[in-house]
């Protein structure tokens, strides 16, 4: 028999709810689930589970229109991370996370726990993470704090990462001043597992044991997820309380207790203890296997005293994870989890009941039926406003204000060009040994598997200008990117994870632009048979009412049989440069256009996904079949930036032939038409003839060679000057920061 | 040949020294956990390889140098065993006293990862019999803490006795500040104990032994131990 819990005042339960930012019509509801009001622990479980960031209420119905599934396809979207098969009885299991909102509070700790949380979501499912990859969006440096934050985002994943033992080997970084207010900080972890060997979250088995391991319960993050689900104003600083704190080295000792763990048969269910804690973890595993969960609160690891039955089961304290144990089988367990010297304690047990009843000093605290909370959970389609289409430029009329050479100086300096090698060079992207391309040497990072030829290729990518004047050419585009990414080293692309960052979708201008992006990305996706496995949105990215731009992150997954034919971008000398791809000169929403004419307007260049398709299949053949020295996919800066970039990587320089007479120079070079790759060959005339066969648009560039990039006659930049203007950006604008 | 590799809670670099040392020796090493207090007999050769020993939170490689497998360690050592230490191994044998002077942060203040290049200064020893005196070699550096500091006496006792194992450079061989990423004393990578037995060094030659993953410039470190230990 269980007691009911000690109901609040109903005065002070709605204006606690509408403070735990539950809509008035949303708590009516849970009103009526309960069919009483709620006690303060109830309150805070339903205001988390009802959160943007735990329900997804507003996007679901969107993201639900995703392909998730391919012959290749384990697990797709509703575990804790996506789910592929990449042969040799190997799954790749791997996820993209937000930590926008606490890295924007506080910088080192938010980006920090970003890190630990997408970790703990890959190993949570049987996998040793074997690389870590993010996208990082920044607002204009002279913006207030934003060198502060950029020094913080940047120190606080290489301190998590690096002790943790896991390479960060890609990424992808924008500045914008839409982001002033809100950067984004999107982590991605890559694990692997034997594909027999996946362990899920639905519990089982009643009275089983429900056990906690980890750290301890502390205060910290308390109403994490509800700060991640609101916008921010002036107030942004007050709220570092909700902000947790990270300790990779306890996360270190996490992942091989759990792996030792999982190479036994004693575990039913596991899941991390990500945003709402003990709430999410306990509600979402008990609600999956459709079985009620009970927990004593006294035996919760507590590291502080005198904590409340809110306080424990709000709090986003990391490195805890919870799970179901075979009966009896506690004690073996325990014994692995203090070889590492880590907390281990049976909190509950799993009933019949279909209730998650939450019991502390003797008294029941909480008393919810499961299934309502999940079925009656609010779910939203949120009226949406079209973006409208932005008028096509006539290249031929706009003028090129600073010639060729000039100009790509200047773009290989800009914020959005510039090297990284600031921000990498502050990464471990060696550890383990099996780090085949590294970071700035390829279009995507390569991570060898131990003992094995095959490889996986990874990469994050997003166009957000893009996706500001166009979200569903923008989302088209970033998944069709990710592709190209992947295929540019020779990888065979497989599925993506997707992490949705977007304003407030009570607005229909947001939500128009979510809608339009899942639309495009859904499109790509299905063209390039790329599905999406996993994903995160993160909602209400605005400061005082403005927004970000919309930015769907695409983290994209391949995979190589021989690790051996993984090609980078650095050029070699007397090589043949060949363009695969059509070029139009596509000059709307480009960086040519913002950083050398001073204009953002147009719209961006469309992805022809046929075409994509064809090109990529072309070049990733020509690849594998040894034919290829280097390879760089046309991207930000178009054509001329792309050979700069490979002519920079290998310190190379390149004669190239003028451009056609029917383009002008400018729209040539820096256009940004889609579905494009450089490739530096060694009998450029074989390439061509197989690219006309192939009915693949290919065209000669010039030859590989001497000092410097010439464009034409009188035309030509050193190579070493590209590189200086190219690799001082950064680190001038972070020495102030010391 | 045995060989030992000893694993603290925090190592994380073990993964990779086993890849580079059953590629010199053919034989996968012993695996030794923090908490065992004896090594196995017959051990030739102890390896303390890199990562955040217990977090390192403290002083890096402070609570690892206490704890008792050191005390092991350094027993081995005082009979004349060979022991390597790697970044966060290199630390902790600093921190024991088994090799002088210390690792500070780094004069940046922030963790590097990129390439370096190093000189072999000594020539010779077990851990350096492959390579020409002068030979220069590239391997990855993965610290926050690699900033050798020794006093002024100790980097002359170190210099007279010639037990500079290695010093950062450029690709040419010289020994310039700008090559000096972490700001060590004298460019100071790695160095040796008297008896030439105990090296210790922040780059990580373990993690060049394949020419896919950046080369095999770190391979001559573990041959040469093979030879002289199959020797000795």
């Amino acid at each position: 028999m269980t007691q009911a819990p000690t109901p609040l005042d109903p005065a002070r339960a709605k204006q606690l709810s509408a403070e735990f930012g539950l809509k008035p019509d949303e708590y009516d509801r849970l009103l009526a689930i309960l069919g009483r009001t709620p006690a303060l622990t109830e309150l805070g479980i339903f205001s988390v589970m009802w959160s943007e960031h735990c329900s997804y209420k507003s996007s679901r119905v969107w993201l639900r229109t995703l392909p998730t599934k391919a012959p290749w396809v384990i697990h797709g979207p509703g575990e804790n991370a996506g789910v592929i098969d990449i042969g040799d009885g190997l799954a790749a299991i791997f996820k993209m996370e937000s930590h926008n909102h606490p890295s924007f509070i506080e910088p080192y700790q938010g980006a920090a726990t970003g890190v630990g949380g997408i970790l703990r979501d890959v190993f949570t499912m049987g996998a040793r993470p074997i690389a870590n990859l993010n996208a990082l969006r920044f607002g204009a440096p002279d913006a207030p704090r934003m060198t502060r934050i950029i020094d913080g985002v940047v120190r606080g994943i290489g301190g998590y990462g690096n002790c943790v033992g896991v390479p960060t080997v890609g990424g992808e970084v924008n500045f914008h001043p839409a982001y002033n207010g809100n950067p984004l900080v999107n982590a991605m972890t890559v694990g692997i597992a034997p594909k027999d060997r996946i362990f899920l979250s639905a519990a089982a088995g009643i009275g089983n044991p429900v056990v906690y391991v980890g750290s301890k319960t502390g205060r910290d993050g308390i109403h994490g997820a509800t700060m991640a689900s609101a916008e921010f104003s002036a107030d942004a600083e007050e709220k570092r309380p909700t902000v947790q704190i990270g300790d990779p080295f306890v996360e270190k000792l996490l992942i091989e207790a759990c792996l030792e763990l999982m190479a036994t048969d004693m575990i039913v269910a596991i899941q991390d203890m990500g945003a709402a804690g003990l709430t999410s973890s306990s509600v979402e595993m008990a609600g999956k296997g459709g079985v009620g969960i009970e927990l004593v609160l006294d035996n919760v690891p507590q590291r502080e005293t005198g904590m409340t039955a809110y306080e424990m089961m709000l709090s986003e304290s990391q490195e805890r994870m919870l799970m179901i144990l075979k009966p009896g089988r506690e004690a073996e367990a325990e014994t692995i989890f203090r070889k590492w010297e880590l907390d281990f304690a049976v909190i509950g047990h799993l009933t019949d009941t279909g209730r998650i009843v939450i019991r502390h000093k003797g008294a029941v605290e909480a008393e919810i039926p499961l299934a309502p909370l999940e079925s009656e959970a609010p779910l939203y389609r949120r009226p949406t406003a079209e973006t409208p289409k932005q008028t096509v430029l006539d290249a031929s009329a706009i003028p090129d204000p600073v010639g060729i050479t000039s100009a790509l100086e200047k773009l290989v300096g800009s914020l959005d060009l510039c090297s990284r090698r600031w921000i990498w060079d502050q990464y471990d992207s060696t550890v383990g040994g099996q780090t085949v391309q590294r970071p700035g040497g390829a279009d995507a990072a390569v991570v060898k598997l131990e003992g094995l030829k095959r490889a996986l290729a990874m990469t994050t990518d997003c166009t957000p200008r893009y996706c500001l004047a166009d979200p569903e050419e923008g989302g088209r585009q970033a998944v069709a990117e990710a592709w190209r990414n992947l295929t540019a080293v020779g990888a065979t692309p497989l599925a993506i994870t997707d992490n949705m960052n977007f304003g407030n979708p009570e607005k229909p201008e947001i939500m128009g632009q979510f809608a339009a992006a899942v639309r495009g990305m859904a499109a790509a996706c299905t063209a390039l048979d790329f599905p999406v496995v996993s994903g995160n949105v993160s909602l209400y990215n605005e400061t005082n009412g403005r927004a970000i731009l919309p930015t769907p992150a695409i983290g994209g997954v391949g995979v190589l049989e021989d690790a051996a034919q993984s090609v980078g971008l650095a050029l070699k000398p007397g090589l043949d440069l060949i363009v695969i791809g059509a070029t139009q000169g596509w000059l709307g929403q480009s960086l040519w256009l913002r950083e050398i004419a001073g204009r953002e307007e147009g719209a961006p260049p469309p992805v022809d996904l046929a075409a994509e398709r064809r090109n990529g299949d072309f070049v990733r053949a020509r690849i594998l079949a040894g034919q290829v020295v280097a390879c760089h996919d046309v991207a930000d800066g178009g054509l001329l930036v792309a050979v700069a970039e490979m002519a920079m990587g290998g310190g190379i320089g390149a004669v190239l032939e003028p451009p056609p007479a029917s383009l002008p120079a400018h729209a040539f070079w820096f256009g940004e038409d889609q579905g494009r790759y450089v490739l530096a060959v060694a009998d450029g005339s074989a390439l061509l003839a197989a690219a006309t066969a192939a009915g693949v648009p290919a065209a000669r560039l010039g030859r590989s060679g001497g000092g410097d990039l010439v464009t034409g006659p009188g035309s030509s930049i050193s190579v070493a000057s590209l590189r200086a203007a190219h690799e001082s950006t950064l680190p001038a604008l972070m020495e102030a920061v010391g | 040949m045995k060989v030992v590799v000893v694993v603290f809670p925090g190592t994380n670099r073990e993964r990779d020294m086993a890849i580079a040392l059953e590629r010199a020796t053919g034989r996968k090493p012993v695996m030794l956990f923090h908490r065992e207090t004896a090594l196995p007999q017959g051990t030739d050769l102890v390896v303390l390889p890199g990562g955040f020993s217990y977090g390192d939170y403290l002083r890096c490689g402070a609570m690892a140098a206490q704890s008792p497998i050191m005390r092991e360690v350094a027993a081995f050592a005082a009979r004349g065993g060979h022991v390597l230490g790697v970044c966060n191994g290199f630390q902790i044998l600093c921190e024991a006293g088994l090799l002088p002077g210390a690792l500070l942060r780094n004069a940046s203040l922030r963790f590097l990862s990129m390439d370096c290049h190093m000189r072999v200064e000594r020539a010779g020893t077990p851990y350096t019999a492959h390579w020409q005196q002068g030979a220069v070699f590239r391997a990855p550096m993965a610290h926050g803490d690699g900033n050798w500091f020794g006093d002024d006496q100790t980097l002359a006792r170190l210099k007279a006795e010639n037990l500079v194992a290695f010093r950062y450079c450029e690709p040419d061989g010289r020994t310039t500040q700008a090559a000096n990423r972490n700001g060590a004393r004298d460019n100071i990578a790695g160095i040796l104990s008297p008896n030439l037995r105990v090296l210790g060094l922040m780059p990580h030659p373990e993690d060049y032994v394949d020419p896919l993953m950046g080369g095999t410039d770190g391979l001559p470190m573990f041959t040469s131990l093979v030879e002289s230990l199959a020797s000795a």
